[in-house]
């Protein structure tokens, strides 16, 4: 073989000292397309192993809680679900919150967690909290089967809206990435983060319709004379009332709320990549 | 003339000092936002350039050597070129697919299976899945797993996980290769394997950065050599000459220097014994004194006497090397040794013993003097030399020693059925020429 020959008219790299503000190299980052696959690939190889139950965990999590916000918020406290039976209206809300959650522990975590490839190997960095959340796609798939027994078992039939789930399942994905991008850089130099997600990630569940709809909250916002999509700042507003909408096909399509939380999540998609890709060249040395 | 693979111009890299080892609170960071007006310029004090103005070049089919001390930038220098952090100044061109190897088996999860294994790694490391598939069997049989291929590699033994770590990495294809001592790990022979690689990556017209303490393996390994001191070029040239530049360094600037000369006049002695030892001084094979000696090159103790104008009637001198632990290691003493030598001897002297090819492995040592005058003890002074041992080619085969197989180093001769006697020498090697290590290992 001879490298010599390859070497004349082999593309030059060069290394300097890097600008501030640094662009985020999607062709890079699709170069490294395999390095990604086999990174989630791990994940989810090593997830559950050594469990017991393995991947019916993925299902056990939101099952359970649904179980114990059924009885408490559904029975005791009589929060109303829209007409929906309560039990249901939970659980498609705590699927997607679940992957929400899961997301964001496993992505703040995943740049400090790889350390040792960080400073060993050079890679695009964005591929650690990328496969870390996406990872998580997976125990969603696992745990959605459920839902459709339920529906079936509930005798609640999707309507045409339920092509829309796709999309709000992508709305989903931007807004942990976005926020995991956040965390997972802030994580590398402020260890806080490691605190704050579990706390972020509880008050964050009370603030978005999961244990209760929308539909308590909106009128109250309109009396003080708020908009509803004011809701849709938070962008698992959008996700969640959106993803219930699409599968459980009641009432009208909260489409000011979802695009609220679409701009948001674009947003914080975005700022969250050139955030991490400016602060990621001190990664190797501050981890 | 080829263009160079690897140019570095006028490298640079300040580290603020604590980076690297602590990470600021939220709280700390705002504080310092708001104390920082206040305290300018005392920035600038806490920081240190871990490379300074680094030029060096690197032209496809040449190997390279990095060498110097802990701390020198070796490591810093290896992580710029691999783009793991970026430099503060200066700039490199890179002409070709960079494969960077600072330690084996990155990304390995004990969980997964070999095959799995081999598929992350070789994907961390760069190469393309297809190209993994295509070397898969090679790989495996690199690293004489066969048999284990779908074990979860947890249940390897430490030398079947090193093996498979560097099987992926030895068939990397990049253009230029830079290593960083992975060639400390497993057997001899499979160390030689590795080494074989190595050489056949130069010959395929790659470039190899070598950074590495082994200075036997950089003299056998690299033509050229880069030394380092302090973040900056202190040498390079010709790999030889910069290894013992290195070695010269280490003498004058170690802080042993002014040591490996010892003055025993005041210092504590076993009760009933007479100050008669008055110094020792150990001499490496250029005649200047150190702390520091090579294993297998030659080293001179000398010892200074004065007996107070009376002379010494029967005497017999001893110098014994302890290991750190103060476990006796070696014994040299005039009266087994002979020659017994006039006697009586002048009432003050230096009594020189020479050790041609010294048989310690790298490591460090305590030097132990003694004095007997009609067979009984006269003076004694105990562990108080304390000297080190830095690698060299004891056997001149280009193999160098471990320390972990043993502090003593010894010739002989192998009888292997069939085949003519196998001796071990490094004088008879020598004569061969200095090369011959390398041709072997490549």
């Amino acid at each position: 073989m001879s490298a010599a020959g390859r070497l004349d008219d082999a593309p030059i790299l060069v290394i300097e000292p890097g600008r501030r503000f640094a662009a985020v190299r999607l062709t890079e980052l699709w170069q490294h397309r395999e390095l990604l696959y086999f990174l989630i690939w791990r994940d989810v190889k090593v997830r559950y192993k050594q469990t017991i139950l393995g991947a019916a965990w993925a299902i056990l999590q939101p099952l359970a809680t649904a179980m114990v916000f059924t009885i408490f918020f559904g029975r005791l406290a009589g929060i109303p679900s829209d007409g929906i039976p309560y039990p249901l209206f939970a659980y498609a809300g705590l699927l997607v919150w679940t992957f929400f959650a899961q997301g964001l522990a496993q992505s703040s975590a995943s740049v400090v967690g790889s350390a040792n490839l960080i400073t060993k190997v050079y890679f695009p960095r964005l591929v650690i909290p990328l496969s870390a959340v996406l990872s998580g796609l997976l125990d969603l798939a696992v745990a959605t089967p459920l839902l459709v027994v339920m529906m079936a078992h509930y005798r609640v039939w999707p309507g045409t809206a339920v092509l829309a789930a796709p999309f709000v399942l992508l709305l989903a994905l931007l807004a942990v990435t976005g926020v995991g991008l956040w965390l997972s850089a802030l994580n590398v130099e402020y260890r806080d983060v490691r605190f704050v997600v579990p706390f972020l990630v509880q008050l964050w569940l009370f603030v978005t319709p999961v244990i209760y709809p929308a539909s308590v909250v909106t009128p109250r916002l309109a009396r003080l004379g708020v908009p509803s999509w004011v809701l849709g700042l938070n962008p698992m507003a959008g996700v969640v009332e959106g993803f219930r909408w699409a599968t459980l096909g009641r009432g009208a399509a909260p489409v000011s709320v979802i695009a609220a939380s679409a701009v948001v999540a674009i947003a914080l998609c975005v700022s969250g990549a050139l955030y991490f890709r400016s602060v990621e060249r001190s990664f190797a040395d501050v981890v | 003339m080829t263009a160079p693979a690897i140019r570095a111009i006028g490298l640079s890299k300040r580290f603020r000092i604590g980076e690297r080892v602590r990470y600021k609170s939220l709280r700390e960071s705002i504080q310092n936002a708001v104390t920082a007006p206040f305290r300018r310029g005392r920035r600038s004090e806490e920081t240190i350039w871990a490379l300074r103005d680094v030029s060096f070049e690197v032209t496809p089919g040449e190997v390279v050597g990095v060498i110097g001390r802990n701390g020198a930038g070796k490591s810093t220098l290896l992580k710029v070129l691999s783009r793991i952090t970026e430099p503060t100044e200066g700039r490199v061109e890179l002409r070709g697919r960079v494969g960077s190897l600072l330690e084996v088996g990155t990304g390995f999860h004990l969980e997964l299976t070999g095959r799995e294994n081999i598929y992350l790694n070789g994907a961390i490391l760069g190469m393309k899945r297809t190209e993994i598939a295509r070397r898969f069997d090679e790989i495996v049989a690199f690293a004489e797993v066969e048999r284990f291929v779908d074990t979860p590699v947890k249940h390897y033994s430490t030398g079947m996980y090193l093996r498979l770590a560097f099987a992926v990495a030895a068939h990397l294809e990049p253009e230029i290769l830079l290593i960083d001592e992975v060639l400390a790990v497993g057997d001899a022979s499979f160390q030689k394997k590795c080494l074989g690689r190595m050489g056949e990556a130069a010959r395929g017209g790659r470039a190899v950065l070598f950074v590495s303490h082994d200075l036997g393996a950089v003299e056998h390994l690299c033509s050229r050599a880069v030394l380092l001191e302090q973040g900056k070029v202190a040498l390079e040239g010709a790999a030889p000459g910069v290894v013992n530049g290195y070695l010269e360094g280490l003498r004058r600037t170690s802080p042993e220097s002014g040591r490996g000369r010892w003055t025993l006049d005041g210092c504590e002695r076993p009760a009933g014994m007479k100050p008669v030892l008055r110094g020792v001084t150990i001499w490496d094979d250029t005649g200047a004194p150190t702390a520091t000696v090579r294993t297998g090159a030659k080293v001179v103790f000398t010892i200074d006497y004065d007996n107070k104008g009376n002379t010494l009637v029967n005497p017999h001198f001893a110098l014994r090397v302890e290991a750190s632990n103060g476990q006796p290691l070696i014994f040299f003493r005039t009266r087994i040794q002979g020659p017994v030598g006039p006697s009586p001897l002048p009432p003050s002297g230096t009594v020189t013993c020479t050790v041609d090819r010294l048989p310690l492995a790298p490591g460090n040592y305590a030097l132990t003097v003694g004095l007997t005058e009609r067979e009984a003890q006269l003076d004694l002074v105990e562990g108080r030399m304390r000297f080190s041992v830095a690698y060299g080619d004891f056997f001149g085969t280009g193999q160098l020693p471990d320390p972990a197989w043993g502090p003593v180093l010894v010739n002989c001769t192998w009888r292997l059925p069939g085949l003519e006697p196998m001796i071990v020498s490094a004088h008879v090697d020598r004569q061969a020429g200095p090369g011959k290590g390398r041709q072997d290992g490549a």
